[in-house]
């Protein structure tokens, strides 16, 4: 009966499992080995344990759960006979780990087999505490392994050591205890007591300062005659490999020489001679030989400034690198990294080699070549390795391209010396890898060619003559369509000509071909899609002649699959078809995006403003407040169908009007333009450009709505370019309400009369503005700011609008201002309100921009105001 | 501050942190690690370790970086031998270590083959025991890595 139950033999098991021709078949197989160990552990039977636990090893290194043969290992442990307890430990070691509370039980299985008389089982619980012991178990160990330290066979001696440095890393405080017996095992003849007990050391010294100070006071000298006796030891054929003797031991003692060495001067300079022995006698035609000069090297780098060892060293580092085996080759460009840290110029005499091995057909090779060279590169070099860089680029292979590309990218980042340099050298780097560099990369070129307004024109014709050539390039589509949608009308005109250009004919129509492409290839992603769809948008204003067309693709896009591109799509239809008289101003150029904010941005360390955008209701970006406005804008511009038309125009046009009189909606451009902007933007993940300014912006439009109650009254105060119809009105005011929930309830403001003085805070040929204050009593940190435009010249103002960004610490609420129009020498008012988060700290600061109309014309003026008086 | 640098001594310098045995289908034929891993996590961890190394032809260097893994490795007949270590840890040394292992197993099996280690599998981790502990080498000579094993074979 019992010889059914104890199943296959081993052999026959490990048979039947090679014999498995597919994984299901192996599983299978598995399964039931599985199931008869289970059986025969419930039987019970003493005898069939070893084997069984010998089948769950190899089931376990075949990747299947075996956690069901943990308390046979503890058996076996437990059983008195040594070949049960070397398989027990064996599979404790295999089969359990630190974590596992089962190994609480073991705890002492080992204390007694510590304290066997028997040495080999000894031997067998040092090495499991050695391999598994958690913290606890160091704790109650530890005296047992320190007394084995001295123990008579030197086999358990170097265990004991071993299993120290296990002890010692997991609990820290015990490291004081082993000082001592630690230092004796370096004066030992024993290769395996003297390696572990150097191991030991080197432990010791790396978690505990005291130990580092008694080591290096008591053994530097020790070891260094260790290290000279076997260097200069005779031949011995227990330990040679090439004619070394031992290079493990080698590699040890020059690694706790390294420990000891560094930053200590005496001790760096007592290791001199031996090091440079070692540096210049040790064969350097076979692996163990470099293995051992290797190291060398590393521990001259370390330790104190010994000039004359550097330059051996580095010689010997120049030797590796021109050998001919890649891996002397890989491990000299590992230490060349290192020794840039002291001696930059000899590592920049092997560039040409080090450029060479990043052309390496080895990846390995290739991938420390290229992190070498990024640290090689600095200002006076940057423009030559780029070069190189970017020439390898095209012919690399595709899995290099995207480490490369990006190592480029990082390295024209760091060092462009010019704005265009950099233009030119991500457009190359993208027209060959556009598919692989990652999101934060063309973002910040986006950035970058946003602020540089003598390049516009530049780049938005490099871009186009780029992205014709390499149109499969995602990212480089993506740049090339933002830049024609922003700067269409400097492509088609050939503004803004640098001298080394060649002038270009693109008609207004190649320009829309390319979007258009981008945005009907199949394989184009959301993303790309969705910027070409704002870039048709903004050209149907740039190319006035064509926009029939740019219609009519935009159109299309209304029965794109995507639901975002679908809702756009209709909504800029409707801006493209009713609203000619506004979309000009709504298509305006992006505000220059800003490069700090950018920058915090993609570092990752912009919690506050990720917080506040995360926030609902009334610290919404503006984009997404103004999304419901889009929505009824388009709600309402569908029900025209239904709807008399002239009083559904009008009812859009007011709703346009009390968004663009009333939030004086920042940067020119209102909800429509800026959902779209704000898509874009939540797509390009780049923010608008200062979410402060946005957030400003939001809640103006909310709290005006929640100020004017009275609809009606809201719609006069706002002198909308159509007189509201009754309907409207109380459509309207309907959805003030709606909006009216999420404003905070108006202040009212008792003026306390004008303790600070007026100032004048803008001052330009045509125009004036001075600002009054008053603080309302009780709130110390908010300040009623009114503003007085006056129009200094002979002509009047049309659609004036004043728009201000606050830096975070304030908040900022704009009352929309008396009137839109400023006649000649007459003024307007506007009323401010400014939170002070950090009143008593900080002083008011703001930055503003103010647009309008003269003789037809836009105007733009802007600057920032710095003379408010203290204290507000 | 030296809590910082026990943390930071806790985080890396484990040495050795596996040794894999892998034959030229990609079949794991031993492993051993030094550190903890899930199942889960070992399979995933072997899977592309594998891959990647027996993508390689001879001519490239025997280093391959992988996670926060360095993998040594080296091919003796049908039998990969891969070693992952710490990123500072020596290249050069633990290829000497891989042929003193193999040199090892050969003495014992007489030329090892990837069948004496599946049969004998507990026998070869004994000899990997007297090697390696905690992911440092304990014993660099043969002989002495032996005689513990060769003592339980006769004692059997």
């Amino acid at each position: 009966m019992n010889s059914i139950f104890s199943g296959t033999r081993l052999r026959d098991m490990i048979r039947s499992i090679r014999a498995c021709k597919t994984a299901a078949e192996e599983r299978g197989v598995v399964r039931k080995e599985c199931a008869d160990i289970r059986a025969s552990i419930n039987e019970n039977d003493p005898h069939d344990r070893h084997r069984n636990l010998a089948k769950l090893m190899f089931i376990h290194m075949l990747g299947y759960p075996t956690h069901f043969g943990q308390m046979e290992c503890l058996k076996l442990i437990a059983s008195p006979g040594f070949p049960e307890k070397r398989i027990g430990y064996l599979g404790l070691m295999l089969l359990l780990d630190e974590r596992q509370e089962v190994l609480m039980l073991v705890t002492n299985s080992l204390k007694q087999d510590l304290n066997h008389t028997n040495q080999y089982v000894v031997g067998l619980a040092l090495c499991a505490l050695g391999n598994i012991c958690s913290a606890e178990m160091a704790r109650d160990l530890a005296p047992e392994v320190e007394r084995l330290i001295q123990f008579r066979d030197p086999n358990i001696r170097k265990k004991a050591a071993l299993c120290s440095t296990r002890i010692v890393r997991k609990v820290p405080d015990l490291a004081e205890n082993f000082i001592n017996a630690a230092s004796s095992l370096l004066k030992e003849k024993h290769h395996g007591v003297l390696i572990t007990g150097v191991q030991l050391c080197y432990e010791l010294c790396t978690i505990n300062d005291e130990a580092l100070e008694y080591f290096r006071k008591k053994c530097t000298e020790g070891l260094i005659k260790t290290l000279r006796d076997i260097t200069n030891s005779a031949y011995q054929p227990e330990y040679d490999v090439a004619g070394i003797t031992d290079p493990f031991l080698h590699i040890r003692l020059l690694k706790l020489l390294r420990v000891l060495g560094h930053g200590d001067a005496d001790a760096s300079d007592l290791m001199t001679d031996i090091l440079a022995q070692v540096a210049t006698k040790t064969e350097s035609n076979k692996n163990a030989g470099n293995a051992v000069l290797y190291e060398c090297v590393e521990t001259i780098m370390a330790i104190e400034d010994t000039s004359s060892l550097r330059v051996l060293a580095i010689n010997i580092l120049g030797r590796f690198l021109s050998n001919r085996d890649n891996n002397i080759r890989y491990v000299a460009l590992n230490m060349l990294m290192k020794a840039i840290a002291f001696d930059d110029q000899a590592v920049q005499r092997h560039r040409v080699t080090i450029l060479e091995c990043v052309k390496d057909p080895d990846a390995s090779i290739r991938k420390r070549a290229l992190e070498l060279v990024s640290l090689l590169v600095n200002e006076n070099n940057v423009k030559q390795l780029t070069k190189e860089l970017i020439d390898y680029l095209e012919i690399s292979d595709e899995d290099f391209k995207e480490d490369l590309s990006a190592k480029i990218c990082s390295i024209v980042e760091k060092f462009s010396p010019e704005k265009i340099w950099y233009i030119d050298q991500m457009l190359k780097v993208l027209s060959e890898a556009g598919k692989l560099v990652k999101d934060d990369v063309w973002h910040a070129l986006i950035v970058v060619i946003s602020n540089a307004s003598e390049l516009h024109g530049y780049t938005v014709r490099a871009l186009y003559k780029a992205v014709l050539t390499y149109s499969e390039q995602e990212t480089l589509v993506r740049v090339a369509i933002w830049c024609i949608g922003e700067y269409g009308d400097l492509l088609v005109n050939n503004v803004g000509m640098l001298g080394i250009e060649d002038p270009i004919t693109v008609t207004e129509s190649d320009a829309v071909d390319v979007v258009e492409d981008a945005i009907t290839r199949h394989n184009s992603d959301m993303t790309t899609k969705a910027m070409a769809l704002v870039a048709l948008l903004k050209l149907s204003s740039r190319f006035p002649s064509i926009s029939e067309r740019i219609k009519d693709i935009i159109v299309k896009q209304k029965g794109s699959l995507l639901l975002e591109m679908q809702q756009r799509a209709i909504e800029f239809n409707s801006i493209v078809d009713r609203h000619k008289n506004i979309r000009s101003s709504l298509v305006e150029r992006m505000p220059v995006l800003d490069e700090a904010t950018f920058n915090v941005r993609r570092a990752g360390s912009l919690p506050a403003s990720v917080s506040t955008m995360a926030k609902p209701s009334v610290s919404i970006p503006n984009g997404v407040a103004a999304a419901p406005l889009v929505d009824l804008l388009d709600l309402g511009s569908d029900d025209i169908m239904a709807a008399p038309s002239s009083s559904g125009a009008d009812f859009l046009q007011d709703l346009l009007g009390v968004d663009l009189g009333s939030s004086s909606a920042q940067s020119g451009a209102s909800p429509g333009p800026k959902a779209g902007a704000d898509l874009l933007m939540d797509i390009l993940s780049i923010g608008t450009p200062s979410p402060a300014q946005n957030n400003t912006s939001s809640v103006d439009l909310l709290s005006t709505a929640g100020i004017n109650n009275n609809p009606s009254n809201a719609l006069d105060t706002l002198s909308s370019p159509a007189p509201p119809h009754i309907a409207t009105s109380a459509s309207a005011g309907g959805m003030f309400d709606l909006l009216d929930g999420l404003s905070p309830s108006p202040s009212k403001e008792a003026t306390n009369g004008p303790a600070y003085p007026p100032i004048v805070a803008y001052e330009s040929s045509t125009l004036k503005i001075e600002f009054t204050f008053s603080k309302p009593s009780g709130n110390p940190q908010e300040t009623n700011v009114q503003a007085t435009f006056i129009n200094l010249s002979p002509d009047t103002f049309t659609d004036f609008i004043f728009q201000a960004a606050v830096p975070k610490f304030l908040q900022l609420h704009l009352d929309p201002a008396s009137s839109n129009t400023l006649p000649a020498s007459g003024n307007i008012t506007q009323n401010l309100r400014v939170t002070n988060s950090q009143h008593g700290k900080k002083s008011l600061v703001m930055r503003m921009r103010i647009g309008y109309k003269l003789n037809g014309k836009d105007v733009l003026e802007e600057g920032q105001i710095n003379n408010f008086p203290r204290g507000l | 501050r030296s809590e910082k640098r026990t943390q930071k001594a806790l985080e890396g310098k484990m040495g050795i942190r596996f040794i894999l045995m892998v034959n030229k289908q990609g079949q794991t034929r031993l492993a051993q690690y030094y550190e903890w891993l899930t199942l889960e996590q070992r399979r995933a961890l072997e899977g592309e370790i594998v891959r990647k190394c027996l993508a390689r032809n001879d001519q490239q260097c025997s280093f391959v970086e992988h996670r926060n893994y360095k993998i040594v490795y080296r091919r003796y007949a049908s039998l990969f031998f891969m070693v992952g270590v710490d990123d500072d840890e020596n290249e050069l040394a633990i290829l000497e270590f891989i042929h003193l292992l193999v040199e090892t197993m050969d003495k014992h099996f007489g030329n090892v083959c990837e069948l004496d280690i599946m049969f004998h599998l507990e026998k070869a981790h004994f000899m990997l025991e007297e090697m390696v502990m905690n992911g440092c080498i304990v014993e660099t000579s043969k002989a002495n890595i032996l005689s513990p094993i060769q003592l339980m074979d006769k004692a059997h």
